[in-house]
């Protein structure tokens, strides 16, 4: 490897070829300027950590395609217990037959777009994809179809990203803008009922179609049920500690809040995500999730507004359903996109918090708000920083009002200055 | 605005000179009070230097590095071959002719060692056997004015122990700063501990502040450690500081910024307590006697201890002394983070008081950047474990574990920066040159050691102090 590495030295597929050499090992390169000693850790380990913290959702997620699939056509099981009705084969197989395809084409061609403009543009790979490649899988719905995927994945690393000069420089969230870019380009197969649980749709499909001898199957989202005012047939199908769990339908991986909530614990103890930012946008979407409450609680709004069963969830439930708690942890954390000043990051947080609750409540088309929520404040972190450096800018030239200038000596007036404060 | 003391700058009236300065009074507020840093870093390295000091062996030949003047044009007094004292001069700044450059020892010129566009590298005399000094006048500090202490300092070649921040150049003895500072605490890794080799030099050190107090009408800050017992505490004339707290706390940059940090259009000088000594010496008997004591240590050094020697040996002189550890290792000229890369046929650097040996680490590691790391030092806890045994001390090699790559990552500079700076915009404005945000972001505060730790800590492995001297030499060529 090392030999390979040599030989392409100087070449245009000098990057592609760093690349698989520098996955394998940490390069011979030594310090040249500067401090002669470096810290353990490069961007390759800060991505590793993330990744880490993503496998359990991930797996979590491959056993809940397949039990979301069979429970949603027999009925969720009575007396549930996680070894009998949960971690089964027949589970993980759909997972594995449905989201293993997903996560290869998400790295696939995510990759390859970036190899590409590494050797076009003759830098080197860096590591940004590796976790927008395993984001991506997590926040789609379950039968998304690949070639979909692979358009949105090229246009979300094009567009997202390889545009504004490639990993940490761009500005929004390409793992986002990719979910994005699907929601928008193919809504009918981004939202409704049919989408969460594998086959909903081409049953229902084949049912239209004529046949008779399949039973339709629906997985509606929490958010789903709410959203049609119909919270009663929700809170018979699924309990607080089901959506605590993740044993709920959803995008793939956004359910277990459990899993996330310790990925969230882990990126925090290993001090390579924010945790101002995670504080902050949950107090943010429990202060909008009270503040609906309340407007319920007033009686300003009646069970017959559309929008009476979202703003009557209770506020820290919010939490628990749909993908704010991923959202809050893997998306709303990335440095690049979010805000980069620590105060900055509390008010980036807050109001991710607050716009996810709020667009998930009044967004006529889909009950979700978290990703457009990241993605807008995407747009306004470099705003937000702006000004908190101001401040810092400020403090400056105010100390600059009582700054103290002497006059070169060869000015003569060194002389009488002595004179003045000796 | 400003207030501009004199009228030099602008069309001031004359009379703002006879304005009381109330900012002397400001300094009121910091009398006695201690620093106490909370963001940082201690980097614990093997092969601290023990606190015995042996006598090194005489060099043979002395080499003066044109590098350690950042920013200095030299003009050629001796020619090649000429034979000159212990404190003759050798060279002159070409934009401030008084301002004279020495030689270390007496001898013999024997080598201008030129690089490209025939700017002068290395200057080498080796040493007569015999040493003669250049003896100067000595000179009653309290009964000298500023100019008289300038111009002594000047001839004497002790001038460029004094630095000026903005842009970390040697001062310009045209000017007059608004305060002077001295760190006598070393947080460095491996950084020779001032309380130990200024033992015994009070008076030298009282001399020398006694000096450098003529030519500010602010402040002379010094600041020690808070624990430990510092010749400097016991100085008259001076404002004095106890320091405590992480890597940084001991650089100067991080002291001005807590004590009294400069704006636009201020100057402030600093000076390193053994280059007081040698002012100090000079001062009192007439000498120029560049003596130090230096640490030398690291990893690679088999009995790390303190030489006594002068500027300018060569480092083989005391580094076999002490016995090495294999053949790849760097010997570096000051500390580990903000020394200059040597060699082991180098040259002890003219302000460095810290001689490092450690590991060279060019060698690839395999899944490096997986595998838990228990054997280095990391800010993060990423299946790095330096967490869990903050008191171990490592052994650091040159790798740079890992390759180049964008500023990904945010907040991980701040938790090691101690200045009221925002560092990582402050580095993105350098590296895009917009003079109007680097100085309103404050790079006229910093020199490129203030950023060692950021550099250190940093996962995209971004070069942090040649990003800020490029940005201050780029604010000095256009600004001035």
């Amino acid at each position: 490897m090392h030999d390979l590495k040599m030989k392409y030295k100087g070449k245009k597929m000098a990057p592609a070829i760093n690349a698989f050499h520098t996955f394998l090992y940490t390069p011979d390169e030594t310090t040249h300027s500067g401090s002669h000693v470096r810290g353990a850790d490069d961007l390759k380990r800060t991505m590793n950590t993330v990744i880490m913290a993503l496998v359990p959702v991930l797996l979590f997620s491959v056993f809940n395609a397949g039990y979301q699939h069979y429970s949603a056509i027999n009925g969720f099981p009575e007396n549930f217990s996680l070894m009998e009705h949960f971690l089964t084969w027949d589970n993980a197989w759909i997972g594995i037959i449905k989201i293993l395809p997903l996560l290869a084409v998400s790295y696939g061609v995510g990759l390859l777009v970036e190899f590409i403009f590494a050797v076009i543009k003759g830098h080197e790979v860096e590591e940004g994809y590796l976790v927008t490649g395993i984001l991506v899988p997590l926040i789609v719905p379950i039968d998304t179809p690949l070639w979909m995927l692979a358009v949105a994945v090229v246009f979300g690393v094009v567009i997202g990203k390889e545009v504004f000069g490639g990993t940490g420089m761009n500005i929004l969230n390409p793992a986002l803008t990719i979910r994005a870019f699907l929601f928008f380009a193919y809504p009918t197969w981004m939202s409704g009922d049919k989408v969460w649980v594998h086959e909903a749709r081409e049953r229902s499909e084949a049912i239209l179609a004529g046949a008779s001898n399949i039973d339709a199957i629906s997985g509606e989202t929490v958010l789903g049920y709410l959203a049609q005012n119909n919270g009663a047939a929700m809170e018979a199908k699924y309990t607080v500690m089901d959506m605590f769990y993740g044993f709920i339908p959803g995008s793939v991986g956004e359910t277990p809040t459990l899993l996330i909530l310790l990925g969230g614990l882990f990126l925090i103890f290993s001090k390579i995500a924010s945790w101002r930012i995670m504080l902050s946008a949950v107090l943010g979407s429990l202060v909008m999730g009270f503040m609906f409450n309340q407007v319920v609680e007033m009686g300003w709004i009646t069970e017959t507004s559309k929008f009476y069963g979202l703003m009557n969830f209770e506020f820290w439930k919010h939490l628990i359903v749909g993908g704010l708690a991923f959202g809050i942890v893997y998306m709303a954390t990335d440095p690049v996109t979010g805000a980069q000043t620590n105060r900055g990051k509390w008010i980036y947080g807050f109001f991710i918090g607050f716009l996810s609750v709020m667009i998930r409540v009044f967004n006529p088309a889909y009950p979700e708000g978290v990703f457009l929520a990241i993605l807008l404040m995407n747009v306004f972190a470099p705003t937000i920083d702006h000004y908190v450096i101001r401040g810092n800018v400020k403090r400056r030239m105010k100390r600059l009002e009582n700054a103290v200038i002497h006059p070169k000596d060869s000015d003569g007036k060194a002389a009488e200055l002595q004179a003045e404060t000796v | 605005m400003p207030k501009f003391i004199g009228n030099n700058y602008e069309n001031k009236p004359f009379s703002i000179i006879f304005a009381p300065n109330l900012d002397n009074l400001k300094g009121l507020r910091y009398m006695s009070k201690d620093i106490r840093i909370k963001k940082g870093l201690n980097i614990n390295l093997v092969g601290a230097a023990e606190q015995t000091t042996s006598k090194a062996v005489l060099s043979n030949v002395y080499a003066i590095n044109l590098e350690d003047f950042h920013g200095i044009t030299p003009k050629m007094l001796v020619k090649q071959g000429a034979e000159v004292k212990a404190g003759e001069a050798l060279f002159y700044n070409k934009n401030i002719e008084d301002m004279l450059f020495v030689s270390p020892v007496s001898g013999e010129l024997i080598e201008i060692e030129r690089g490209a566009r025939r700017r002068i590298l290395t200057l080498k005399i080796l040493a007569d056997k015999t040493q003669s000094n250049l003896e100067h006048s000595k000179l009653d500090v309290n009964g000298a004015s500023a100019q008289q202490i300038k111009a002594h300092l000047q001839k004497s070649g002790c001038w460029p122990f004094i630095k000026q921040r903005p842009y970390d150049v040697i001062a310009n003895p045209d000017t007059t700063p608004k305060a002077i500072f001295i760190s006598g605490y070393a947080t460095a890794p491996l950084a020779a501990d001032p309380n130990y080799v200024l033992q015994g030099k009070e008076a030298e050190l009282q001399a020398a502040v006694s000096a450098l107090a003529k030519l500010t009408p602010g402040k002379v800050h010094v600041s020690v450690g808070k624990t430990g017992s510092s010749p400097l505490a016991g100085l008259n004339g001076i404002e004095l500081h106890k320091v405590s707290g992480p890597h940084p706390a001991g650089l100067v940059g991080t002291q001005i910024n807590k004590i009294d940090p400069i704006n636009k259009g201020e100057l402030v000088w600093t000076v390193s307590p053994q280059d007081l000594v040698i002012i100090g010496e000079l001062l009192l008997t007439g000498i120029y006697n560049p003596e130090r004591i230096v640490a030398l240590a690291g990893s690679s050094v088999k009995a790390p201890k303190y030489y006594r020697t002068k500027i300018g040996t060569e480092v083989a002189t005391f580094l076999y002394a002490s016995g090495v550890n294999g053949e790849n290792f760097r010997v570096i000229n000051g500390d580990v983070l903000t020394g200059s890369k040597s060699s082991q046929d180098g040259y002890l650097g003219h302000y460095n008081n810290t001689v490092t040996a450690i590991p060279e680490g060019d060698d690839y590691d395999f899944f490096g950047w997986n595998r838990p790391i228990f054997n280095k030092i990391s800010a993060t806890r990423a299946l790095t474990f330096s967490w869990l045994q903050p008191k171990k001390k490592y052994d650091l090699n040159t790798n740079t574990n890992g390759e180049h790559r964008a500023f990904v990552l945010t907040g991980q500079f701040e938790k090691v920066f101690p200045l009221d700076i925002y560092p990582m915009q402050l580095l993105k404005a350098c590296m895009y040159k917009d003079l109007d945000e680097m100085e309103q972001l404050g790079l006229y505060e910093v020199a490129p050691e203030d950023f060692s730790l950021t550099e250190f800590v940093d996962v995209s492995k971004q070069p942090h102090q040649q990003i800020i001297r490029e940005g201050l030499d780029l604010l000095q060529q256009e600004i001035g």
